[in-house]
């Protein structure tokens, strides 16, 4: 099932990346695909690791409220640079996701607002490095580790 | 309409101009490693965001628009790794950060 989904993605990827839809080039790109998925599958990388599909069904809903977020942030981000106003800390939060695959996002997406950086990872401890106390205290409200726990739906 | 599209590109590549230069600005101003990881991630989201949205206007529904979607994609993913393997080293080496420390660190 998982390797299918795979094969799609792959085969999709190439037919949106040539551009030339003869019999010869979608018949290699098919032969690589499948071949591809064999590989995977000797590798044993078709896990929920390496495909993490119970993320698909509110994966729209998340990406778009963290565009708000980076969007948000960048012009936080700004603002402090131009006035100055730069009181860095550090300090840990903790993560409520249960797999491994949710922790990374919630750290990437900690990362991926500007103004905000994961600088050390221990269990499920994040140690977080702010700009100023407000994005301190984003983070520290647990808005995004609400919203990575939804996404990650009830495993 | 191709007016229309060149002004909406106009715009877009202005904010991103704009992101990109206080981002750099912000590399030479901030004081330590950790603060200036923060200006680089600005020019990374900000910057390269609105220049891909600007030239996704020019390029119109095309196979194009894809490609340039897929570099945005690729950006999205990379960008918090090299930051926080930036951060990560950092601390490794025991560089402490300036400012605030609240509670037990790692």
């Amino acid at each position: 099932m998982k390797s299918f989904f795979l094969f799609v993605i792959l085969l999709s990827l190439w037919l949106l990346m040539s551009g030339h839809y003869s019999f010869l080039i979608i018949s290699l790109g098919v032969i690589s695909c499948v071949f591809c998925v064999y590989l995977a599958n000797r590798a044993n990388l078709i896990d929920d690791e390496g495909l993490p599909l119970f993320f698909l069904p509110r994966l729209i809903n998340y990406l778009l409220w963290l565009f708000k977020e980076i969007f948000n942030s960048n012009i936080g981000t700004a603002k402090a640079i131009i006035t100055g106003n730069i009181n860095p800390e550090i300090f840990i939060v903790k993560s409520s996701q249960n797999t491994d695959v949710a922790k990374v996002t919630y750290a990437n997406s900690i990362t991926l607002t500007p103004g905000t950086v994961t600088t050390q990872i221990n269990e499920d401890k994040f140690e977080v490095h702010a700009l100023n106390s407000d994005f301190g205290n984003d983070v520290r409200s647990n808005v995004m580790d609400k919203k990575v726990k939804w996404l990650e739906g009830d495993i | 309409m191709e007016f229309m599209k060149d002004i909406i590109t106009g715009i877009f590549f202005f904010i991103g101009s704009m992101s990109i230069i206080i981002g750099a600005c912000g590399l030479i101003k901030l004081p330590d490693v950790f603060s200036r990881i923060h200006a680089a991630g600005m020019i990374d989201t900000g910057g390269t965001a609105f220049f891909l949205l600007g030239m996704i206007v020019q390029s119109g529904w095309s196979l194009i628009t894809v490609k340039l979607i897929l570099i945005g994609v690729f950006i999205f993913f990379t960008s918090p790794v090299t930051s926080h393997v930036t951060a990560n080293l950092a601390r490794q080496k025991k560089i402490i950060p300036i400012g605030k420390k609240i509670g037990k660190l790692l």
